[in-house]
């Protein structure tokens, strides 16, 4: 007989979880002890529990595991859901294991009690209440099932104090069966040559892909299905990385920032392979502008309710992204021959890729983009990105070009400012000794930046890359151009000297305010200084802005390029 | 076209089952008119029905989110084929004078029940379609109608079509 504290731990071992991320507090004392009695756990101890739950997501986006985080009742689980809304809206498989005031106290309104199955419905994937411990077990390997198995999502299980003091037998099941819950990962073979036949007959085909190719591990099927079929390819915000940035079939990410090759190959597409991307707002634009392009579309996604949410789907395709891609290479093997029409299309993508949508002048200023273009260089296009939210976000998708999958660590559904420290910790939780980069604006890092005191508990030589332009940039940059430069609030006064902030935590801290330190500073960072966490306040030009964009409800093809300015 | 929908859904009789449903439709703005739960002849199992009303794709998603459930077991569109329908009223009514006897009349006509008596009150209990609830309803004096309350619609659909596990 052990104790449910005892049963947590073994449950995490049996999940070979090497590393948990959280804050300890009254409810969860049993837990805390219990884990200080072992090594094969290990803990992160983070300074506010946003970022427990943000690290343990970055740790499974960049790692394909599940993340774990462990937080007590009350307001240590109202800190976690942000980070839980966050990775819900990606996808993110996590479990999220919160402290409950004990059973007999529940509905009392106890010290640090709040309704926590209540408060995170909306934003989980599931969520469970323990009252017995001798359900501790398999609701804990539920939640890892579930978590991780169809479209994966977050899972909080919520265990009450006295159920982590009671004991029982202990028991791990081997594996689980839920009659309610039995994802689809075969897709229909039918569908799939239905799909094959379509592509053939394609003129202007596109190939759009989202998180789904990088949650199902398809990256590599999705490179050799574009390369024989020899179809231009596409990434959302969430995608970069699932197809290499650098191969000559890629026209860029598409949508609100995308490149104008990207969002014009996209609208005038007759032929649509959607595979793990979900047609939403910030990618499509206005639905009826697209809507008014005749095409057909095909639609590979695990989650049946994605497909015909926003964008009517000729040949839905319910599957795992990998399975679907498998079966669809095997017939492609056994002949496809393209339309001869798709050459012109390419002539005409190549025209749209002339614009040279991403051009921009590096002059007296040091420009956000010609920072980011310089961290390429300099980390060779193989550094762990992670990123905070708005102008900064935008500038490393647009100009890190992303060849490997799980690369690209950002916020991508919720947009949650703040991220980005957080994510560059759980990254290297995950990848001890791998260049982490976190691209970040005064704004975001200010959003957690107590983390810095994490990371030097813990040795976590992240680079920041803090893109100062001393305004919350997208703000401004929609107020430039939406509400007659009505800077209301977007004007960061009172920063600190972020120099010495790192410094006073124990970090090395630099300020670059000139274009041609840029690159020596961002060498010094990653070679001299690699085993040190490196805050780079860089002074860039406040009134750079991100294009192409796609204002609010204008169409997918009325962009403003920078060169209309 | 917002046609009318009866959604039955078996689910696993856990605490917190009714709040995903109904959290469901009112995070993504589904509207629910009525909506009835009670466990099965399987005592881990609950079953649930909602009328809603929506155009075909929001029905579509509406379904597929309640699939989406963990707890859900199984959802029907009951709509979709033959089926039955059923709700229950018990409403009372004032009956005196005159009225005690009109009460009575308006009650058999409608094949209502009369189940709790008083010298100034009835109660009627009336089962069917949700019409014939509404006609009674509309058939009476409204200053007579002291009280109503009304299950909600449950279905089942005809013949061989059935819902199980």
């Amino acid at each position: 007989m052990i104790s449910g504290a005892e049963i947590v731990i073994r449950c995490l071992q049996e999940e070979k979880v090497e590393c948990v991320f959280g804050y300890p507090g009254g409810s969860v004392l049993h837990i805390y002890d219990a884990l200080f009695k072992q090594d094969q756990v290990k803990h992160v101890l983070v300074r506010h529990e946003q970022a427990a739950v943000h690290a343990a997501d970055a740790y499974s986006r960049s790692s394909q595991k599940v993340g774990v985080a462990l937080v007590t009742s009350g307001p240590g689980v109202t800190n976690t859901v942000t980070g839980i809304a966050t990775a819900y809206m990606d996808s993110i498989p996590m479990v999220v294991i919160t402290g409950q005031v004990p059973t007999q106290y529940i509905g009392q309104d106890a010290f640090q009690e709040c309704d926590t199955v209540g408060i995170t419905r909306p934003c989980v994937k599931h969520n469970f209440l323990v009252k017995d411990v001798n359900d501790l077990a398999v609701t804990l390997k539920k939640a890892f099932h579930i978590a991780g198995t169809g479209r994966p999502g977050p899972v909080v299980v919520d265990i009450p104090k006295d159920v982590t003091a009671q004991v029982c037998q202990f028991e791990y099941p081997k594996s689980i069966q839920m009659r309610s819950y039995n994802p689809v990962v075969k897709g229909h073979l039918g569908q799939i040559k239905k799909a094959v036949q379509m592509l053939q007959e394609a003129k202007r085909p596109i190939i759009y892909t989202g998180g789904g190719v990088i949650l199902s591990d398809a990256a590599p099927q999705l490179t050799e299905l574009a390369h024989k079929l020899n179809f231009p390819v596409t990434n959302t915000l969430m995608g970069l990385g699932a197809y290499p940035a650098t191969d000559r079939q890629f026209v860029g990410m598409l949508g609100m920032h995308g490149t104008y090759e990207a969002n014009n190959a996209m609208h005038y597409a007759d032929v649509i392979l959607a595979i793990g991307a979900r047609f939403d707002d910030r990618v499509i634009g206005n639905p009826e502008h697209f809507g008014e392009e005749k095409r057909r579309v095909i639609h590979i996604d695990i989650d049946p309710s994605s497909i015909s949410k926003r964008v009517k789907v000729d040949v839905p395709i319910v599957g795992s992204v990998a399975d679907v891609l498998d079966e669809m290479l095997k017939l492609v093997a056994g002949g496809f021959t393209a339309d001869p029409e798709v050459a012109n299309w390419w002539k005409q993508i190549d025209e749209w890729r002339g614009r040279d949508s991403l051009r921009y002048k590096q002059d007296q200023l040091i420009m956000p983009q010609y920072v980011i273009e310089k961290l390429y260089e300099v980390t060779g296009g193989d550094a762990f990105i992670t990123s905070d939210v708005g102008q900064h976000q935008m500038f490393a998708a647009q100009y890190y070009k992303f060849d490997k999958p799980r690369r690209w660590i950002n916020s991508g559904g919720l947009g949650t400012m703040g991220v980005g420290l957080p994510y560059g910790m759980g990254v290297l939780l995950a990848h001890p000794g791998a260049p982490v980069a976190c691209v970040t604006g005064e704004g975001s890092i200010q959003m957690c930046i107590q983390e810095l005191s994490t990371c030097k508990q813990y040795g976590l030589p992240i680079k920041i890359i803090n893109l100062n332009n001393g305004m919350l940039g997208m703000v401004r940059q929609w107020q430039e151009m939406f509400y007659s430069k009505r800077y209301s609030q977007s004007y960061v006064t009172s920063l600190p000297d972020f120099v010495k902030l790192a410094e006073s935590y124990g970090h090395v801290g630099m300020r670059i305010e000139r274009p041609e330190d840029v690159e020596p500073a961002l060498r010094k960072a990653f070679t001299e200084h690699k085993d040190d966490l490196v805050f780079m306040d860089f002074i860039i030009d406040p009134a750079a802005n991100v294009f192409p964009m796609v204002a609010a409800g204008k169409g997918l093809t009325e962009m403003i390029l920078a060169e209309d300015l | 076209m917002n046609m009318r929908h009866i959604i039955s859904i078996l689910i696993e009789n856990e605490s917190g089952a009714l709040s995903r449903v109904a959290g469901l439709f009112s995070a993504r703005g589904y509207n629910i008119e009525s909506l009835t739960v009670a466990p099965t002849e399987d005592p881990s199992l609950s079953r649930m029905t909602i009328l809603t009303r929506g155009s075909d794709e929001v029905l579509e998603q509406i379904t597929k989110q309640l699939n989406k459930l963990v707890d859900v077991v199984k959802v029907v569109d009951l709509s979709e084929a033959a089926h039955v329908e059923r709700e229950l009223m018990l409403i009372k009514v004032r009956a005196t004078g005159k009225d005690r006897e009109e009460m009575k009349r308006m009650a058999d006509i409608f094949r209502g029940r009369i189940i709790d008596v008083t010298e100034s009150t009835y109660v009627i209990e009336l089962t069917g379609a949700s019409a014939k609830l509404d006609s009674f309803i509309a058939a009476l004096d409204a200053g007579l109608i002291l009280e109503t309350v009304r299950t909600g619609v449950c279905g089942i659909g005809r013949g061989d079509r059935v819902l199980k596990v």
